[in-house]
């Protein structure tokens, strides 16, 4: 069914461009032609279509849905709502706010906030249908993972003196809210809003990804990667994390990275530590939490990711 | 006379729904008063957690949606 996109990139490529086919050049622009036009038609069709299912399911009812839960029922559904809602950055300290002040505990606060930007429906179609469902299993289960195993760590060692202490003093009303009935007409335009929103947050950072992925896909041999950051160099799984952190992209910009990388025979762990680091560790995401958390929190957060996605780099280059 | 409450921290979309709800009362013909509730924390105690949010004489209404102008006119 992709196949259309290749086709349009072959044309472009060498008819109306007139690039002179098997070079570089060509490669790479067949690449990121293929790939924008691919990554954009499924991003907004997809978000249509989780945007109106996702009509229903607004972040004052994840949190009352999470309220009283047992412990590890609680860490289960917090990453699930993590993984399959996309509130943005922007969200998350309401968010982080409401859910403590109603009593949700931090560990399951923490785990639906470590996975919902790790975690994304879109992505994950994306990387099933580049480099195979697999891959979309691993990245999926890594994000779930990570966050339950982070939100449960931070409730066993009781680190709550490490929020400000302003979040615990406000307020805030449980039953807030009375749901309007929402009709069809509502959802659609709600899918569409959400749609629009999401593609003004992410298309700068599709287009990078895609141009570093074809730049990648054209011009660096296979064999460089294979000679430096192959499965027997124990410091290429580090070596990616670390690189990682200052780099910062949204999830769907990663996707043609990776596909790449893993076509240029870079380790599966190796490639899925790589863009988990890019995508889940980022300057922004910190600069804004660090309103709700004190540095000790952040550092921790940090230092507890990057260790993990250590783990999974090692873990998934064993295993494929 | 009505309390308007907008809820939000200044994106665009709480600028455009303070907007339309100007728009909404004045076409309704009612005295109103708008007040722009913009620190986080004040708008969690309301039990809102997406923003835009809209509150009539200090009750929330809608949270979470850019209404349009006719859609104000029904909640106030």
């Amino acid at each position: 069914m992709f196949k259309i996109f290749a086709k349009l990139a072959d044309w472009v490529t060498h008819d109306l461009l007139q690039i002179a086919p098997q070079t570089h050049l060509a490669e790479a622009v067949h690449f990121f032609i293929e790939d924008t036009a691919k990554i954009f038609f499924l991003l907004t069709t997809l978000m249509l279509l989780v945007g109106f299912f996702r009509s229903w399911i607004s972040p004052e009812k994840v949190r009352h849905w999470l309220d009283g839960k047992p412990m590890l029922l609680a860490y289960f559904l917090a990453v699930t709502l993590g993984a399959i809602t996309p509130f943005c950055s922007c969200s998350s300290i309401p968010l982080f706010i409401a859910f403590l002040g109603t009593g949700i505990p931090l560990g399951v606060t923490m785990a639906f906030l470590i996975t919902s930007p790790m975690v994304n429906e879109v992505a994950a179609i994306l990387f099933g249908e580049a480099i195979g469902w697999q891959f979309t299993l691993a990245y999926v289960g890594t994000g779930m993972v990570t966050g339950m195993v982070g939100g449960a760590i931070i409730d066993c060692l009781k680190i709550e003196r490490w929020v400000e202490p302003f979040v615990f003093q406000i307020n805030v009303p449980k039953d807030g809210i009375e749901e309007r009935k929402l009709t069809l007409k509502h959802r659609l335009n709600h899918a569409w809003g959400e749609t629009k929103d999401i593609l003004q947050r992410v298309w700068l950072y599709v287009l990078i990804g895609v141009g570093v992925g074809a730049a990648i896909h054209g011009f660096v041999p296979q064999e460089w990667f294979i000679a430096h950051a192959g499965k027997d160099n124990l410091f290429a799984v580090p070596m990616a994390v670390i690189m990682a952190v200052p780099l910062y992209s949204n999830v769907t910009g990663v996707v043609p990275v990776a596909e790449v990388l893993i076509s240029k025979g870079l380790p599966v762990g190796t490639t899925l530590a790589f863009i988990m680091s890019t995508v889940a560790i980022s300057l922004p995401e910190l600069v804004i939490l660090r309103k709700v958390l004190k540095v000790q929190m952040l550092a921790f957060f940090v230092a507890y990711l990057a260790l993990a996605f250590v783990i999974v780099g090692y873990v998934f280059n064993y295993v494929f | 006379m009505k309390k308007i409450t907008i809820l939000g921290t200044g994106c665009p979309k709480c600028k455009t729904l303070l907007a339309n709800a100007e728009q909404a009362a004045k076409s309704k013909g009612i005295e109103y008063e708008i007040e722009k509730v913009q620190e986080i924390a004040d708008i969690v105690a309301y039990g809102v957690m997406s923003t835009p949010g809209l509150a009539v004489d200090g009750k929330v209404v809608s949270s979470g949606k850019l209404l349009s102008s006719k859609e104000i006119e029904k909640l106030i």
